[in-house]
């Protein structure tokens, strides 16, 4: 679709104005989550279990306690008992009770004068473990002989007999999977592994909390969402959500990780027992890739028939992934749906297990589990077209899945743009681009949902007709220009006009988090809304100014008019003149929404990439990278291509390089940057993005969630290019030089 | 921790001489302070040797040959066009350290004491037969780079010692060097495998050639199989396959988070074959 | 543990500390002096977040001591606006969308700037070495690439 017709009748959305924070950005003046101080501060450090698995027999702090400065020690005696489900998992994981669960659980904190004395505090809190058997592969943890890591987890799903490991079983499908088989004239099967990743914001975690005798307190805090940090630190603390009041920081990345709680309850439990002096808590690096929320390793089969002409006749996956030492945090439940959602595919079963391991508590990772089921699905996929000598995109077009498809998870589909993205792709340059020798290219396709979810926003004119909006959604990439221009389209006023403010919990109503792709979307729909009534209120005060009926007044352009001849001739009156006015005539004019947005927009990406494997050393060079996704509608355009190529960038890294490495000994192995390798500058090419733009019929603008598709594709379009560039097929990831090198000798 | 900004290097060996708790000498810091923060090494005293006058000079000695000061970063040693020139190798082997800004602090001295076998300037030294000068308690001495790595992590330097300057040796004609490293990024990675080659040559054939391997061993290590492999040569096809297998023979490494033992030995050997064609080029004026 | 006394200049402006002697630079800057403008992603040099240019060289502040400063001069992000007039690389940064989330900006600014300063025509290759060091999650660095040499190209023109 041609984008300019899109973008005609609007003013703003489309164009690409100046983030509001930017200023502030650049010249270091944003605070973010270990920036504030606050008076009679402490500072707390973490004393963390260096085992894998092990019992904690004693711990003393008298030590610790005896050193100047040491103002208070917690351990999970300071916290309530009798909590259940996920916040018992919740409080667990902020500090170890009888056992440790993984390399890096918090046993006890300290709080100090200062961050140095707080340090050597928790060097001398002495901690006694009985070492326990451990286990941290997905697939030697379901194994007869795994260490049990705790008994009584699994819920009523999982089949009889499966060792206690095993805690969650999905199945679902649709079709017969036997006659698709035999349906089809090529059935291929393949086993794929991916390890654990991390999300990699740069900004570790860090919070200053104070909470007083009476349970009253306050939280500063780097989070994608301040209303789940208030739920789930009040229920670890057993205090009352109300009296909390969270107000979030600028955020430095959080991609999933920063919607869930880690050490922040450790924060308020040390204020509480320092007599409610403030104490701030900022995290390592190495306690971030120890201790916080990585994504599930996951363990694959997948299995696909598929005609001579491409049509495929029948899909089938069995997927095993690990989310830590906890039950409901592996992402099985949305990789299974994943799968094969790009494509109409009339005969499909899916099951899944859901199994502990010695390691930390998952959180969600951009479009959580996507990417290891695309990984599966879409190599199978290339291998198949390889053996068939057809061409992989044709392929994908001509079994992707359209407006009016059965979708793989249930659903039927609304308007979506994978045809539209698949022909984008096709046409583009960089398809026909010359590769030379050991260079090969990849092509993958992904998908992601989009998410509504609790969402409240509040819009307030100003006696100046300028406007300020709250919203709960803190802004991760630039979701507050976005929102700005949508609201400043609907108002009809300028984008500079508008100021959208991240609110603290005491602002507006519950939140959820920036996740699932929901920010622009669904605190965007809301804020639009906010607008539409704000618009009322401004016409009904027009209305009464000119002694006509509500109805008879219209909006353009920023202003209240008589609608059509009938209405009555007055000259017309600006949401400046309005505002100005609003104190005489019925007091603030504001406009405000709550909802649970429906009308999500699934979003679909294909990624092409050409990669030069060096056939001595097996080391892969990203040459040429192209991201096509379809938008919806990009509302700011610079920040939907900053997306793409974001999640491109993580998904590369997934593939080339990163992955948690354990040792036998069951402890974390790189822990730093250095070692968990994300791409640097030298290491990626230019991405070069298509935004395809099918608007999304449930958004006033069109738009769909952009933020986490991208990095669907990524992990297999590189595969793919990696075995056409040097006849290695790799079905683990990552495909470091080591295994890719390997791979090429076996092969010659 | 105690920090002492000392004037002169017998002022570090006193203190570091008197002092009774774990002691380190601070150059670029590069090290010292990640060890630090990591925990691994919670110095008593730091004695930080960047205020010694004469420090962060470089001087070409009357034979042609080079003085280093132990306070020298690799920004100062890749700005100075004329020892470039001479020793190439060496120098890109420091280049290599870290980014931009740890070579704003990164010495050739502290890459050599922190007895890293995987240090990327430690190999282009010992190939170019590089020496050092050390004070000690028990006064000054001369000695190779090649006999300062003891294991990962020590060196062979005595209680107290401080090395004050590096030395190498006159470049001389037709000579050439070069380092090569493996890391599975392009940068910011420890070397999996480093291999230096510096090599003399007398019309076509080579006269002298030294070869260090880095990465594949518990020290970087100098392998004389693989330097007298290309020896008489003319870098043919069979002077640089028995430098390959020179190369792979010498490897006793382990497997670790960074690669496995096959795939050392492996690269080992295909980059002891490039980084040989480099020095071979630079010794014919080929290269820069 | 003593403190030690350590006068130096930041940012044009005269400035003195106590620092336990375990502090880094990144420490004093943050918090005693209040300029959080440089961030800590690492502690450990290897995101480039908290870059700063000490006697004019680019180094990572959380990899000196903040008793190694005595005397020296330090440029920081707060210094790099002049007269309230951004630095055209903070301009092109904000046009370009060359930050997302932000937190690894101001290290990628200081680390840009002092690149200019001895390069002013860079290539993309140039760039994207010099800036390994600077950790970016969110962008893919592709716009931040871009933004700094559109930035020096302006600069080239404006010289
Ligand atoms: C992000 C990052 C990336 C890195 N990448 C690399 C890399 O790619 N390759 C690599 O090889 N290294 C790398 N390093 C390690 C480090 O930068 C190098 O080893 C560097 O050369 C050390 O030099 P320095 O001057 O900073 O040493 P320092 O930290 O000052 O000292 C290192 C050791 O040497 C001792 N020492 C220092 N000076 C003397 C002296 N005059 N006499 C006796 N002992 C002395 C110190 O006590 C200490 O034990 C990296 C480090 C970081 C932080
Ligand atoms: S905080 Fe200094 S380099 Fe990361
Ligand atoms: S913009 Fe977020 S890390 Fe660079």
């Amino acid at each position: 679709m041609p984008k300019d017709e899109l973008k005609a009748g609007f003013r703003l959305v489309g164009t690409r104005p100046n983030r509001p924070d930017g200023l502030d950005k650049v010249t270091g003046r944003a605070r973010y989550g270990a920036d504030i101080v606050a008076a009679n501060m402490l500072h707390a450090a973490v004393v963390r279990s260096p085992y894998a698995h092990a019992r904690i027999k004693k711990i003393d702090a008298s030590r610790a306690l005896a050193l100047e400065g040491v103002k208070a020690v917690v351990t999970r005696a300071d916290f309530p008992t009798g909590l259940t489900g996920e916040d018992w998992n919740l409080q667990e994981n902020t500090i170890a009770g009888d056992t440790a669960l993984y390399d890096g659980h918090a046993v006890a904190a300290v709080a100090a004068t200062s961050a140095l004395v707080a340090q050597d505090a928790a060097r001398l809190i002495e901690v006694e473990y009985e070492v326990l058997p451990h286990v941290t592969d997905v697939d030697a943890a379901m194994a007869p002989d795994a260490p049990v890591i705790r008994a009584g987890n699994a819920d009523h799903s999982v089949p009889e007999g499966m060792h206690p490991n095993v805690v969650r079983y999905i199945d679902f499908g649709h079709g017969d999977i036997e006659a698709g088989f035999a349906a089809a004239d090529l059935v291929r099967e393949g086993t794929y592994k991916t390890e654990a990743t991390h999300q990699g914001y740069i900004e570790p975690h860090a919070c200053l909390g104070q909470l007083g005798a009476d349970g009253r307190g306050e939280m500063w805090v780097c989070t994608q969402g301040h209303w789940y940090i208030r739920r789930m630190c009040a229920a670890v603390l057993g205090i009352e959500a109300a009296n909390l009041r969270v107000t979030p920081s600028e955020i430095g990345g959080g991609f999933g990780g920063k919607t869930t709680i880690f050490m922040e309850p450790l924060a308020l439990a040390l204020s509480r027992k320092a007599g409610g002096r403030p104490v701030k808590l900022v995290m390592s690096r190495a306690e971030v890739l120890r201790a916080t929320g990585p994504t599930a390793s996951a363990s694959m089969d997948v299995k696909i028939g598929m005609k001579k002409d491409g049509t495929i006749t029948a899909g089938q996956v069995n997927f095993r992934m690990q989310g830590g030492a906890f039950f409901g945090m592996s992402p099985i439940a949305e990789a299974l749906p994943c799968a094969f959602a790009c494509y109409d595919i009339p005969n499909l079963m899916h099951e899944g297990y859901e199994v502990l391991a010695n390691r930390p508590k998952a959180a969600a990772y951009r479009a959580p589990g996507s990417p290891m089921a695309a990984f599966a699905v879409e190599s199978l996929l290339d291998e198949m077209c390889r053996e068939l000598s057809l061409d992989p995109l044709q392929v994908r077009l001509k079994n992707a899945a359209k407006e009016g498809t059965k979708s793989s998870y249930g659903p039927t589909y609304n308007r979506i743009g994978l045809v539209e993205t698949l022909e984008a792709t096709m046409a583009h340059p960089n398809l026909s681009a010359p590769l030379g020798p050991n260079q090969g290219r990849g092509v993958a396709a992904g998908f992601w949902f989009n998410h509504g979810g609790e969402t409240s926003v509040s819009l307030q004119i100003g006696e100046d007709g300028t406007v300020g909006v709250s919203v709960g959604t803190p802004d991760i990439g630039g979701s507050r220009a976005s929102i700005a221009l949508m609201v400043a389209e609907t108002l009809g006023i300028e984008y500079e006009a508008v100021r959208v403010n991240v609110v603290e919990t005491g602002s507006l109503g519950v939140n959820e988090p920036t996740h699932g792709s929901r920010a622009t979307f669904a605190s965007g729909k809301a804020a639009v809304e906010a607008a539409e009534s704000a618009i009322k209120q401004m016409c009904a005060r027009a209305a009464a100014e000119w002694g006509i009926d509500p109805e008879a007044v219209e909006w353009v352009d920023g202003a209240a008019r008589p609608a059509g001849e009938n209405a009555g001739k007055f000259p017309p009156l600006t949401i400046g003149e309005i505002g100005a006015k609003m104190g005489g005539t019925g007091g603030p004019i504001s406009g405000h929404h709550e909802s649970v947005p429906g009308g999500v927009g699934a979003s679909f990406g294909v990624h092409v990439v050409d990669v030069e494997v060096d056939p001595e050393t097996g080391k892969s060079t990203v040459l040429r990278y192209l991201v096509v996704q379809d938008a919806g509608r990009a509302i700011h355009p610079a920040y939907v291509e900053g997306q793409y190529q974001g999640g491109a960038a993580q998904g590369i890294g997934w593939a080339l390089n990163e992955e948690y490495i354990y040792g036998a000994d069951g402890r974390l192995q790189n822990p730093m940057f250095l070692d968990y390798r994300i791409p640097v500058a030298s290491d990626l090419p230019m991405i070069d993005t298509v935004i395809v733009e099918v608007p999304n019929p449930g958004h006033p603008y069109g738009v769909r969630g952009v933020g986490e598709t991208g990095i669907a594709p990524p992990l297999a379009a590189v595969a793919n290019a990696v075995a056409a560039a040097s006849g290695a097929r790799l079905r683990t990831l990552p495909l470091s030089p080591p295994k890719v090198l390997a791979a090429i000798k076996a092969g010659q | 921790m105690r920090y002492h900004a000392v004037g002169s290097f017998d002022e570090a060996v006193r203190i570091s001489a008197s002092a009774t708790g774990v002691t380190r000498f601070l150059a670029g810091g590069t090290d010292v302070l990640v060890q630090l923060r990591a925990g691994i090494v919670q110095p008593d005293d730091i004695i930080d040797i960047k205020h010694v006058p004469g420090v962060k000079d470089i001087t070409r000695r009357a034979d042609g040959g080079w003085d280093i000061g132990a306070a020298v970063s690799g920004v100062e040693l890749g700005a100075h066009a004329a020892l470039c020139r001479d020793w190439p190798g060496v120098v890109e082997g420091m280049r290599l350290v870290g980014s931009t800004q740890v070579q704003g602090r990164a010495t050739l001295t502290g890459n050599l004491c922190n007895g890293s076998p995987a240090a990327d300037s430690v190999p282009g030294l010992m190939a170019a037969g590089a020496t050092v000068s050390v004070t000690g308690p028990e006064g000054a001495r001369v000695m190779a780079v090649a006999d300062i790595p003891k294991s990962p992590g020590k060196t062979n330097l005595k209680p107290g010692e401080v090395i004050t300057r590096v030395h190498l040796p006159p470049r001389g004609a037709n000579g050439g060097d070069s380092y090569l490293r493996f890391i599975p990024r392009t940068e910011m990675d420890i070397a999996v495998v480093g291999c230096a080659v510096n090599l003399r040559i007398d019309g076509d054939t080579i006269t002298e050639a030294t070869v260090a391997l880095g990465a594949v061993a518990p020290t970087v290590m100098l392998v004389p199989a693989a330097g007298a492999a290309l020896v008489g040569s003319t870098l043919d096809d069979a002077a640089l396959d028995a430098l390959v297998i020179a190369a792979r023979a010498a490897c006793r490494p382990i497997s670790d988070k960074r690669g496995t033992a096959e795939f050392r030995i492996e690269v080992a050997g295909v980059l002891a074959r490039r980084a040989a064609s480099i020095a071979y080029a630079r010794a014919k004026g080929e290269t820069a | 543990m003593s403190r030690i006394h350590i006068t130096t200049t930041v940012n044009g402006e005269a400035a003195e500390f106590l620092t336990d002697p375990r502090e880094t630079l990144l420490d004093v800057l943050r918090n005693q002096l209040g300029l959080t403008g440089s961030k800590e992603g690492c502690g450990t040099g290897d995101c480039g977040a908290c870059s700063v240019l000490l006697d004019g060289v680019l180094v990572s502040s959380c990899l000196v001591l903040g008793v190694e400063v005595q005397g020296k001069t330090v440029e920081t992000i707060e210094g790099m606006a002049t007269d309230g007039a951004l630095h055209p690389l903070q301009r092109h940064f904000i046009e370009h969308a060359a930050l997302q989330c932000g937190f690894c900006t101001p290290g990628i600014l200081v680390a840009a700037k002092a690149l200019l300063a001895q390069n002013d025509n860079p290539t993309e290759t140039e760039i994207r070495y010099w800036l390994a060091g600077n950790l970016c999650r969110c962008t893919g660095y592709d716009k931040i690439v871009r933004a700094v040499q559109d930035a020096a190209a302006e600069m080239r023109g404006a010289a």
